[in-house]
């Protein structure tokens, strides 16, 4: 099958939706299709050969964030050129509802045309205001596909229809196996973090704060953190007799980031919302990490309702200090929750995922027929 | 006889006195009352230019994307839904009045107010704390100034009839923008400044009349990179 993808994000710019483009497309060329990415990226940049780049993305505000996206006449035209030449089977777009690539994608297409929604939207977020925009580009897709059930009701409450629900994939042969860091997990245990320092819905905080709580019946615990942000900032929010006892790393390579999640005695995701799948928990699982998350939905889903990873209550650190202690003091507990998560997390391997893709593919070419097109007036 | 002269010239001392005040009580009133009008005129030069960038995006001139990135930033500088209360908060502290003049309205996202939200940071919005007026049309403003100086922008307008007449408006409107705040600051800061002085303090000249804040935003549409 020929397939073309396109990506809303800066191809060079870390993060989950990319990240989701590229294990897909590359499950996809190893199942034997043929995949063509075109995402916002400078011409110079190194790139894999299945990607086309659009030209550079452009930081603007939008829905309530800041974003690199790629949009206006050139980007337009960068589009049909590449719907043009690639003469696909089928289009896949990826946030559709974002002003770049997939929507002018999606605007100058006819044919199969498949979306994937990554993030919900708060009702509070969508606009009115831009619903004529959407509502032309979105009446073209045949087939919707969410990440996660948040991102689900992003379509059935306010873009209107349903959408299959198919999870983020993780590569979980790439977590499986990793040599701890120096030294780490230690004699006196570790519990471990990994995301943004500074979005307080990652839930960093709320972690520190548990710390404090944990910290003097235990004096060998430590604690690991690696994510971009501002690493100072974070220190500095401990007592002074706690902080040479919080090893923060800063932003870590995909290798690295593996052995964090082998250096911890305990995986934290203290996250208070906003996250639609929790790709870093999965990955934690795929580590087969002894997992204490908040009790979200996307974490509910994903750790089988707390049966893969203790679930503690959302923004609550006597909470979370009371599950992380209990795991930290329970080895065997631990091992039974680690080996609950790598037989949950088997559901959201990439060869898995790829495959429940490729079937809404199939399905939205069969009601076609024809292959991607470029629309009339665009 | 004496005394009747110390009397009567003590008497003029205090209504030369008394005028005086009251001529300065007189020039602050007025102050704040052009202050008031300065403010009436840049919320209407705002919601001009919200209102026409507004106009461009659903032209249909414009690549969707464009479009849309348009749309959302007009959108957000009107949304009065959750964020009303915390508007009124920040009228009142404004204008010294908690009504909007006309379509004044502050936006609040998260719903946090500026009282609990935290405030800080740029863009605003990352942090889920307050959000507030200026930095939705600040928001605009950079909207606007991506999608005008994408390559080929101008060239795409001459494809669709009356494209290039919208985004004069845009502009035209984003240049009043520019002068309607320069305006406001300026008697703001000669309210700020007459307020300031030692015997309007002393004798409390301005009443209840609230102080003025200026309106800071980034206004600019040319390309400053």
């Amino acid at each position: 099958m020929r397939i073309g993808i396109a990506c809303p994000y800066s191809w060079d710019v870390p993060g989950g939706v990319q990240q989701h483009i590229r294990d897909l497309a590359e499950a996809l060329i190893a199942m034997g299709h043929e995949v063509s990415v075109i995402a916002p990226a400078d011409d110079d940049l190194p790139l894999p050969d299945y990607v086309v780049p659009a030209g550079g993305a452009l930081a603007v505000p939008y829905n309530g964030s800041v974003a690199r996206l790629a949009f206006g006449p050139l980007s337009a035209a960068r589009a049909r050129r590449w719907l043009r030449e690639g003469n696909f089977d089928v289009l896949h777009v990826h946030e559709p509802t974002v002003p770049s690539l997939p929507l002018l994608a999606c605007w100058a297409a006819s044919g199969p045309i498949v979306a994937t929604v990554h993030t919900s939207i708060p009702k509070s977020r969508v606009l009115l205001a831009t619903h004529f925009v959407l509502r032309s580009a979105l009446e073209k897709i045949n087939g919707r596909i969410a990440v996660s059930e948040a991102a689900r009701s992003t379509f059935v409450e306010h873009l209107g229809g349903d959408a299959v629900l198919i999870p983020n994939g993780v590569t979980t042969a790439r977590y499986r196996h990793a040599r701890p860091l120096d030294g780490w997990p230690g004699e006196g245990g570790a519990i471990g973090f990994l995301g943004r320092m500074d979005e307080p819905r990652k839930g960093l905080p709320l972690l520190l704060k548990a710390f404090e709580i944990l910290a003097p019946a235990r004096p060998g615990l430590r604690l690991l953190i690696a994510g971009p942000g501002d690493a100072g900032e974070a220190r500095d929010r401990l007592p002074a007799a706690l902080r040479d006892r919080v090893r923060i790393l800063g932003p870590v390579s995909e290798e690295e980031k593996v052995r964090v999640l082998h250096s911890v005695d305990v995986f934290c995701s203290p996250n208070t919302g906003g996250e639609s799948f929790g790709i870093v928990t999965a990955e934690a699982m795929a580590a087969g990490a002894a997992i204490v998350a908040s009790d979200i939905e996307a974490f509910r889903m994903v750790l089988r309702d707390g049966a893969a990873g203790e679930l503690f209550a959302v923004g609550d650190p006597a909470a979370l200090a009371r599950a992380a202690g209990a795991l930290l003091d329970d080895p065997a507990r631990r091992a039974e929750l680690s080996a609950a998560a790598l037989d949950a997390v088997r559901d959201y391997d990439w060869s898995v995922v790829a495959r429940a893709v490729l079937s809404v593919y199939e399905t939205v070419v069969l009601g076609r027929g024809a292959p991607v097109r470029i629309a009339e007036g665009a | 006889m004496m005394l009747f002269f110390y009397l009567v010239a003590a008497l003029l001392v205090l209504v030369l006195i008394g005028t005086y005040l009251s001529w300065r009580a007189g020039r602050l009133d007025r102050l704040h009352a052009r202050t008031d009008n300065a403010l009436t005129a840049l919320d209407l030069a705002l919601v001009r230019r919200s209102a026409s960038a507004y106009e461009l995006a659903a032209s249909g001139a414009l690549d969707p994307a464009t479009s849309l990135l348009l749309a959302d930033a007009a959108g957000r500088t009107k949304d009065g839904g959750p964020g009303l209360a915390a508007a009124r908060a920040e009228a009142r502290a404004l204008t010294g009045s908690s009504a909007l003049p006309g379509n004044f309205v502050f936006i609040s996202h998260g719903g946090g107010s500026p009282a609990d939200g935290d405030g800080s940071g740029d863009g605003a919005y990352s942090r889920g704390g307050a959000y507030s007026r200026d930095l939705a049309e600040s928001d605009l403003t950079r909207a606007l100034r991506a999608a005008f100086s994408q390559p080929g922008f101008r060239a795409s307008l001459k494809e669709s009839d009356g494209a290039e007449e919208l985004v004069a408006e845009v502009e035209a409107a984003a240049h009043q923008v520019f002068l309607a705040r320069k305006f406001y600051n300026d008697v703001a800061a000669r309210t700020i400044d007459a307020r300031h002085r030692p015997l309007a303090r002393v004798f409390h000249l301005s009443g209840t009349a609230a102080e003025p804040a200026f309106f800071e935003m980034e206004d600019s549409l040319a390309d400053e990179e």
